[in-house]
């Protein structure tokens, strides 16, 4: 340890030695990337946010004299304003949020259940299913969206397979319907109770809000999960794959049998994994846009709108280019609350004192003494 | 410890230096431009050609937009390449953000009053030329603060297409052709059976506003300053509409299965539908063999009403050259010019002096000239585009609906953005 004292100090670019220069050097190789990220990524960003607080018009330059700012007017009229801005980000929040909490367990379940199905070893032409199952991962969303338009049309095949079996399918893309409220008409159900109905949030009542996904919104469900449990199957796979094998084995001799294996010994050492996925979903869901860009625009009766059409068509299309950022600024707060809620309840855990007294061999009470 | 938190230092120093340096970048990359707009009487003049950027409805609409406007580079000596759109709204945004738009381009109605309010539009109108030749209506469409803006390209109107095969089997005659709301209604319920509805149209204000227009309502005031979208008059329209459809004369496309009221007519799922001159393009593109007829669409309580819509020749208020765009412009709208434009894809012009020549080469549409007379153009106040898809949404639920709840909300949301 005595060379240490030698040692030249390593800061900045002054030192002397052979690792002089070395900071300088790093700063060269990483500046263009800076550039990059600074230029493309950063300065938007933070001009999105000035924007947010601002009353650009979406002429000229944001930061022209002439753009005045406005503190949270914006963020004001689209939570608190109570006119149409509200109710439409109130709706596409409820539109959204549906979304996510189908779409996420599901797609995760799917995907977790497909990489298992692919990484077992007996299983021949593996390499085929996984593609298979792959594939709609790499279509581009817009043709899978086209795709969809066809499938779930008022005459279209799906309707056409559901009547071998006697239903009558819904025409899917206009029908505005929450599928919640129509199981509830299905019992006769058809108003929510008075504390439901008068009481609103974001100008939506309650039991507009419970309303469920409606059934265009669920053929978008539908799509989602087919398309993405491909991407996620494969880090699933190459997670499965990482595990080690005399773990199992260990479980097989405790004499665990194949569902208490999966549930208590495969799953935990995929937690790094499920975060991962999880975390890819919820954004993922929660910038829903492509798919309504492309197919409905936000109809039918606006419950396919959602907050990141809505920040769009409120810039380019209403010109309100302040309410669109500050929606765009809502999201993404919105994301990072659920990534952090996420995080906080997929942490690594002690193991309780219940659980680990299973595992403990019983004592005999003259032991403790 | 202290090395990292120069590095901290450093590095936080280094991207805000990148950051202002990117934003100072952008801020003279932008022309922040003066008021523009307002002022009518100056225009500005160089040698700049001339970039056009249209929303083009196919290659027929394209290809005769850039023969008209290469003749008339010829003629002129400047320079102007026509730019198919293929996002117009999304497209012209931007070009206004970076103070680089297009001289001249097509403008919806429901974007004026946006573009027009943070003055990105050159207001021409009274500069043209050919001003008086205009169908007035259509001037009060691009009029916004009592500022013509910009000259109407053409124009179509609503009128009842009728389903000659289904007309004959079910009897009917041209003497049958409905002149009030009960025959509608009488003709609707002849025509419905064997699974074709007798009327259907799409679930939206532009259609529905029709009816809203026989009964001599609106939704906004004629000079704009008034919501009146909860009048007795639409109650009645909508009540009218919502008890056909429960009798089952009517339907929406929609419901039907069809993507809009002319697939619906085209694929014979309704004998009748109500839409506006690109119906004939569409029927001789994807159904060529079904017959039909263009007939008036019949008087409500208040007489006849239909709707018109239109778009104009935007110029920018940032254009280097709009002495050569209002030319070019003067020549785009010409009456022989639109009705060659008429001829290659089907609008009506919105000169009233090529209407004579207009109606004697289209002979069967001649219903749809006809309601220039009596039509009523979609409110053009700023802000209300999302009225107006609210309205749709609300509009898709009319048959369970009550009519005047929901044109209470309308109403409601209206004068949330009127006067």
């Amino acid at each position: 340890m005595t060379t240490t004292v030698a040692a030249p100090p390593r800061e900045g670019g002054s030192g002397r030695g052979i690792r002089r220069g070395e900071a300088l050097a790093g700063w060269v190789f990483t500046l263009p990337v800076i550039l990059i990220l600074g230029i493309f990524l950063l300065a938007p960003v933070l001009m999105a946010l000035w924007v947010s607080f601002s009353d650009w018009s979406g002429r000229g330059s944001p930061l022209s004299a002439n753009v005045r700012f406005v503190g949270l007017d914006n963020y004001a009229s689209i939570t608190t304003g109570g006119g149409l801005p509200t109710r439409d980000f109130g709706i596409s929040l409820r539109n959204n949020a549906w979304y996510v909490l189908l779409v996420v367990p599901l797609q995760t379940a799917l995907s977790l259940f497909l990489a298992m199905l692919v990484n077992r070893a007996i299983l021949r032409g593996r390499g085929i299913f996984r593609t298979a199952f792959y594939f709609p991962s790499v279509t581009s969303s817009v043709a899978i969206t086209v795709l969809w338009l066809f499938l779930f049309s008022a005459t279209g095949v799906v309707n056409e397979v559901l009547s071998w079996i006697g239903i009558n399918g819904p025409n899917w893309f206009q029908d505005p319907n929450g599928i919640v409220h129509n199981a509830l008409a299905a019992f006769g159900v058809t108003t929510g109770p008075p504390a439901l109905t008068e009481n609103d949030f974001l100008g939506l009542s309650w039991w507009n809000w419970l309303a469920g996904p409606s059934v265009a919104m669920t053929a978008f469900i539908i799509m989602a999960v087919f398309t993405t449990s491909g991407t996620f199957m494969l880090l699933f796979i190459a997670a499965l794959q990482n595990l080690s094998g005399d773990v199992q084995e260990a479980a097989m001799v405790d004499g665990a049998n194949a569902w208490q294996r999966f549930w208590r010994v495969t799953l935990p050492q995929l937690r790094p994994t499920l975060f991962t996925v999880l975390t890819l979903g919820l954004i993922g869901c929660w910038q829903v846009f492509d798919q309504i860009y492309t197919g409905t625009q936000g109809g039918p009766g606006k419950t396919t709108l959602t907050p990141a059409y809505l920040s769009y068509s409120s810039a380019f299309l209403g010109q309100d280019w302040g309410q669109g950022a500050a929606i765009a600024f809502i999201l993404f707060a919105i994301i990072v609350v659920f990534t952090l809620f996420q995080r906080w309840a997929l942490r690594e855990r002690p193991v309780s004192r219940r659980r680990a007294r299973q595992y403990q061999p019983s004592q005999p009470k003259e032991a403790k003494r | 410890m202290t090395r990292h938190k120069t590095r901290a230092i450093l590095g936080t120093g280094a991207l805000l230096v990148t950051g202002a340096l990117a934003l100072t970048a952008c801020g003279s990359g932008f022309d922040d431009g003066g008021a523009g707009g307002g002022d009518a009487s100056e225009l500005t003049s160089s040698e700049d050609a001339l970039t056009i950027l249209i929303g083009s409805s196919g290659d027929a609409e394209t290809d005769a937009v850039t023969e008209a406007v290469a003749a008339w580079s010829e003629e002129s000596g400047i320079d102007a390449t026509v730019q198919v759109a293929n996002d117009l709204p999304q497209q012209l945004s931007q070009g206004f953000a970076a103070g680089s738009p297009p001289d001249l381009f097509y403008l919806a109605t429901e974007a004026l009053a946006g573009y027009a309010g943070n003055g990105s539009l050159k207001a021409y109108g009274d500069l043209l030329s050919n001003k008086d030749d205009f169908y007035p209506s259509l001037v009060q469409n691009f009029t916004f603060e009592d500022e013509f803006y910009c000259a109407p390209k053409d124009f179509s109107t609503l009128q009842l297409i009728i389903n000659q095969g289904l007309w004959d089997a079910a009897g009917l005659t041209d003497a049958d052709i409905p002149a009030t709301w009960d025959d509608l209604a009488t003709v609707a319920a002849t025509l419905t059976k064997d699974g074709v509805t007798g009327l259907a149209f799409g679930p939206e204000y532009q259609r529905l506003g029709a009816f809203m227009a026989q009964a001599g309502g609106q939704l906004v005031s004629d000079d704009g300053t008034e919501a009146v979208a909860n009048s007795p008059e639409n109650v009645e329209a909508l009540t009218y509409v919502q008890e056909q459809m429960a009798a089952g004369n009517f339907a929406y496309s929609s419901d039907l299965g069809a993507g809009w009221g002319g697939e619906a007519f085209g694929k014979q799922l309704s004998a009748m539908t109500i839409e506006g001159n690109w119906i004939q393009g569409a029927m001789t593109n994807d159904f060529p063999d079904v017959d039909y007829v263009v007939a008036e669409l019949p008087a409500g309580p208040a007489g006849q009403g239909t709707m018109q819509f239109t778009n104009c020749w935007g110029m920018a208020a940032d254009s280097p050259n709009q002495q050569a765009a209002l030319d070019l412009v003067e020549y785009l709208t010409s009456a022989e010019q639109q009705l060659a434009f008429s001829e290659a894809f089907g609008p009506m012009p919105s000169a009233q002096s090529a209407a004579e020549q207009w109606t004697a080469d289209n002979p069967d549409l001649a219903a749809f000239l006809a309601g220039a007379d009596y039509a009523k153009g979609v409110p053009t106040n700023d802000g209300i585009a999302a009225v107006i898809t609210d309205f749709n949404a609300q509009l898709e639920g009319l048959k369970a609906g009550d009519p005047q709840q929901i044109l209470d909300t309308v109403q409601e949301n209206t004068e949330a953005v009127v006067g």
